[in-house]
Formats: C-alpha cells, structure tokens, sequence
C-alpha cells in the first residue's frame, strides 16, 4: 500500500510538471492557435535562469523571477518570429517552433554545457516530513503549492480580469473581439507571455526535483501534448487533470512494471481516443 | 506577352509537357549515373544513397501533408518501424534480404494504417499533435524493450547480406547497394505517382483544397485521409527499412520526433506541392547536415535556423518558387 502511494505521489508530482506545461501549451493554442514546440526549450531556459539566478537573489527571489525572465523571452520571440505567422497555414508556425525549439536546446547546451547541472534547493526543504511516509518532501511539497497557486493565479485572471476575459472570448470568437477595441495582437502576446511563464516556472520546479538537463524540455514536453489531448482540446481544466492523469499513471506503472512507465500514457492516449475522441473535457467541434 | 495574358494558364499547360520529360530524363541520368560523378565532385555514395533514403520518406509523408493535407508530425515512427523490423529480422529470424525488407515495410505500413483511424477525424494542428504523440509511444518501445531492441543503443548485430539469385549473388557493398535503394526507391516512387494520377488521388487533393464540398459530392474524407496515412506510412517505412540496411543498425532516434519534424521539413523546403519537392528538400537537407555537423558543433541551431528561414521568406518551397517564375 505505502509502495503504490509512494509511486502514486512521485506520478503526482511530475504529472504536476506536465499540467504546468500542458496549461501553457492549451493557453496558446487556444488564442495563438500555434502548437508551441518550443515550450519545452522555455521551460529548460526558466530552470537554467534560476540557476544562474539562485547565487544572486536565492532560490526565493529566483523562483519568482525566472519565470519571468523566461515569460520575456517568450514575448520577444512571439513579437519577432510567431506574429508574421498568423493568417498563414498552420503548419508555418508549428515548424517555426520546431526549429526554435531546436535552437533552445542547442543554445541551453552550449551555454551551460552538455552535462546536468545539480540544481541547490534550501536544505531544509529536502527533509521528509513524516517518517512513514518518507518520500514526501518539503520541495515535493512546495511543487504542489507553486503549481497550485500558479494554476489558482492563472484561472483568477481568466475569471476575473479585464485582461481574462479577453482572452476567454477571443478563444471562442477573435474577430468579435477584434471588432469591439481590443487589440488582438497585443492580447495574443499577452497570452503567450502568460503560457511560457507557466513553463518557466515548470522548468524551475522540474530542475528542482529531476535535476537540469539540455534536453529535459523535448523530453517533458511530449506527455504534455499527451495531457492535452487527454483532457480535451480548448478545456484548461482538462489540461490540468490529464497532466494530473498520466503524471499518476506513469508513477504507478514504474513501481509495478517499470518498463512501461512510458508507454501507458500513450496507451491512455489511445484509450481516449477511442471511447472519447474529443478528451474527456474537450469542446465539440473544436479542430474536428 | 501582354496580349497573351488571357490564355497564360493553358500555354503554361501546354508547354510542361513538352519540357517535362527532358527534365525527367536528366533526372534519371544523374540518378542511375550518380556512383559515377559522386565521387568525381568530392563526396562519396553512401551520401547518395542517404539522400535516396531522405528522400523517399518525405516523398511518402508528401502524399499525406502536401497532396491530402494531413499535417503529419509522427512519420519517423513509420519510418523507424521500417527500420527496426528490418533489423530485428535479419539479426533473429536469418539472412533474407527480401523477407528483412518485407517485414520491415508491413511493420511500418500496418502501424500506420491501425493508428489512421484514431486521428482522421482530426484537423490542422490538433492533427499533428496526436500524430507525433503517437510517434513517442514507438520511440519509448523501443528504449525500454531493452533485450529484444539493444534499448538506448540501438540494435546492433545484423548486416546487409548478399543477394542471391539462381544464378549467382551479388555482395551489397556500396555501389551495389546504392543501386539496390534506387530500385526500391523507384518502386515506392512510382507506387506514389500511380496512386496521384489516379482518381483516388484527384479525391486526396479534392480533401485538401475543399473537404466540406468533397463531403457533398458523397466522398468519405475521413476514410480517404486513412487509405492515404496508411500508403505514406508503408513507403516511409520502406524508406526506414532501407535506412537499416544502409547503417547496419538503428537507433532509437530513428523514431524520435525531431525526425518527424525533419521530414516535413525537407517536404516544405522542397516545395510539397509538388511531386519532387521532397525530392530536392532532402538533397539539400543531408548535404547541409552533412557538411554544417563537420564544421560547427552547433549543427543542431543550424538546423533550427533553416527551418526559420524557409518559413518565414519560402513557404512555398524551392520547386514552389521556380514553378510560379516560369508559370510568370
């Protein structure tokens, strides 16, 4: 019972890092409709700027800067490269991510070299908190709170700010938004902003608990495509839980048939697929 | 020529015929002779025989992205399934060439044509996202199904056998293997350019200008864009079996995405409206990285940044831009 509890919440964790990602993911594919193939480069480059960060301003200040940094670095690289792109063929902007995300991860590499990079959380965070239940950490902890407060923040906004409401109606209708005085452009990077800021801090907390890597995004970011289509496309509450779903999924599997701790995400891919093709929070007749 | 503008699309029409068949001859020339001038201009035949390779998986991904319009981001699974079956063939099952090709083909091929249906329903983007997540679940098989796969290295312990004849056999080095790619490579091409000219294929670029009247006119678009996943799956994985053969082994990288990604890139740099697009989009893209990973570590940004360049100043492609120069 301890063992499946204790794969359970290591699944829990990490399916909070793919929850992370997959609301910025949904975010932008929403508003941008753009599949950001280099969120995952983002989320790397949030990680190292922490731990550039970390000996300047401490884990506190760079937990809650990097994001940021990263967040800007997103809004440069939609105003540059990703707005010439909308109005055109889906697939120009799904390649030109590719190829970012292929420049991210070179970059990542060459900056902060090949080898993982240990990423030093405050000591005091390492220690368990109860002796039965020894895997639970004041850092796993502290992943939870940050991604639930990160996740809390971003609904608050799209619930209650000028900014949220945009958003959610530019989602269901752009050109009526556009019509009535908003300036799309400045509410699509805007949102985009918002989704890499979300990996960045994803790509913190990542660093955190699985250690920093050049490829630790192409490698993250596939379960969040995952968690996408899971929990349905245009529902960020889908986003969330079908992150939360593989992440737990994923844990289980490792502590009873490691060999397919990969592999059943995909299969509950399939799985949904096949018994509900639009996820299961997914909007009808949204890319069908 | 202004007073010709009126009839511009039917002498455009009429004069391709007639220049078609010379470029087609020169093309074929240069592809039967290229043992011979490769090494004349400095390179050598296994990188013919590469872009051979390149070339007929993106020409079979071409068939579902440029002339169905089905943005498929996962084709290296078919392509390392081509491969992978090949491999495990010739290193458990025993030295024949046909039955390694084979089995390597129908691997690929029935993945692709199992898979279609749980994504034909899907369009744009969220198709290409299903897709290449379909892809990882091969990639994460072959990693950790470590004794029956070589796992992370690769599967390793197999080799190019000679082929046999009644009448003798002939050694695959090189040259004798870059013409035994070109054969097949001929095969799936035709095999393409049959399934293009035929009314199937009218239907396949019908679904991509206007799905909605194609419905009207009592076509299934649906099934049309599984019938086509399912073709372009079997000639990539041709493509992947042959890519075996050429190395000798395979990796899991075979069937990652960022190979997927390639594919489509070449296609798009090529020029994916047209049936050689793929063709010149894969020549270009194993001599860049042939020559950018001997000269900068950093290929992989060089890589990244042909794909920004070819989408932001030629979305249409080399083919693509030659095509509208003479058509002008």
């Amino acid at each position: 019972m301890q063992l499946l509890l204790f794969g359970a919440f290591n699944g829990l964790i990490v399916g909070f890092f793919y929850a992370l990602m997959a609301l910025g993911l949904s975010l932008i594919l929403g508003l941008n409709s753009v599949i950001n193939f280099a969120h995952g480069g983002f989320m790397t480059l949030g990680g190292y700027f922490a731990f550039t960060l970390v000996p300047l301003v401490g884990f506190w200040g760079a937990l809650v800067i990097a994001p940021f940094a990263a967040g800007l670095l997103g809004l440069i690289a939609e105003r540059g490269l990703i707005r010439p792109l909308y109005g055109r063929d889906p697939l120009y902007s799904l390649l030109l991510t590719f190829g970012l995300a292929l420049i991210l991860e070179d970059m990542t590499r060459t900056i902060w070299g090949p080898q993982g990079l240990p990423f030093a959380i405050p000591n005091f965070l390492n220690n368990p908190l109860s002796n039965v239940y020894f895997f639970l950490t004041g850092y796993r902890l502290l992943v939870v709170i940050a991604a639930l407060v990160a996740t809390g923040l971003l609904f608050f906004v799209l619930r209650f700010t000028r900014l949220g409401v945009c958003i959610r109606a530019g989602n269901a209708d752009l050109e009526t938004v556009a019509s009535l005085g908003v300036n799309i452009y400045v509410l699509r990077a805007a949102n985009f902003t918002l989704g890499i800021m979300l990996a960045g801090l994803a790509g913190i907390l990542a660093g955190g608990q699985l250690g920093l890597t050049p490829t630790m995004g192409s490698s993250l970011i596939m379960p969040s495509f995952v968690a996408i289509i899971v929990g349905g496309a245009g529902s960020l509450v889908g986003s969330l839980l079908g992150g939360l779903i593989i992440g737990v999924a994923s844990g289980i599997a490792t502590i009873y048939l490691p060999a397919a701790s990969e592999v059943v995400i995909y299969l509950i891919m399939a799985l949904v697929l096949l018994l509900r093709p639009r996820g299961l929070f997914g909007q009808e007749g949204l890319f069908e | 020529m202004s007073v010709g503008a009126g009839v511009k699309p039917r002498s455009g029409r009429a004069a391709a015929p007639r220049r078609e068949p010379l470029i087609f001859a020169v093309f074929a020339a240069l592809l039967l002779l290229a043992p011979f001038w490769l090494p004349m201009v400095g390179s050598y035949t296994d990188l013919g025989t590469r872009v051979l390779v390149y070339a007929l998986a993106a020409m079979g991904l071409n068939l579902l992205l440029g002339f169905t319009g089905g943005l498929s981001f996962g084709h290296a699974a078919y392509f390392g399934l081509g491969a992978y079956g090949t491999g495990l063939m010739l290193r458990y099952a025993g030295p024949n060439m046909w039955l390694a090709v084979a089995t390597g083909v129908v691997l690929g091929g029935i993945a692709a044509a199992v898979l279609g249906p749980l994504v034909m329903k899907k369009r744009g983007i969220y198709f290409a996202m299903i897709t290449i997540a379909f892809g990882q679940m091969f990639y994460f098989i072959a990693v950790r199904w470590n004794n029956f796969t070589g796992g992370e290295d690769g599967l390793t312990g197999f080799s190019r056998q000679p082929l046999t004849f009644p009448g003798g056999s002939i050694v695959l080095t090189s040259v004798p293997f870059y013409y035994f790619v070109l054969f097949f490579f001929a095969v799936g091409a035709f095999v393409l350019w049959w399934v293009l000219n035929s009314p199937l294929g009218h239907a396949m670029v019908g679904a991509r200008e206007n799905a909605q009247r194609l419905e009207f006119l009592g076509v299934r678009v649906e099934r049309l864009t599984w019938v086509s996943f399912a073709i372009s799956g079997f000639v990539t994985a041709l493509a992947g079996s042959m890519y075996a053969l050429l190395n000798n082994f395979t990796s899991p990288l075979d069937l990652y995405w960022e190979l997927s990604g390639y594919f489509v890139i070449i296609c798009v740099l090529g020029g994916m409206r047209n049936f050689w697009g793929p063709f010149l989009g894969a020549a270009i893209y194993v001599l860049m990285q042939d020559y950018a990973s001997s000269v900068t570590k950093n290929w992989l940004s060089v890589i990244g940044l042909m794909f920004m360049l070819v989408v932001l100043f030629f979305p249409r492609g080399l083919l693509g831009v030659l095509q509208r120069r003479r058509r002008a």
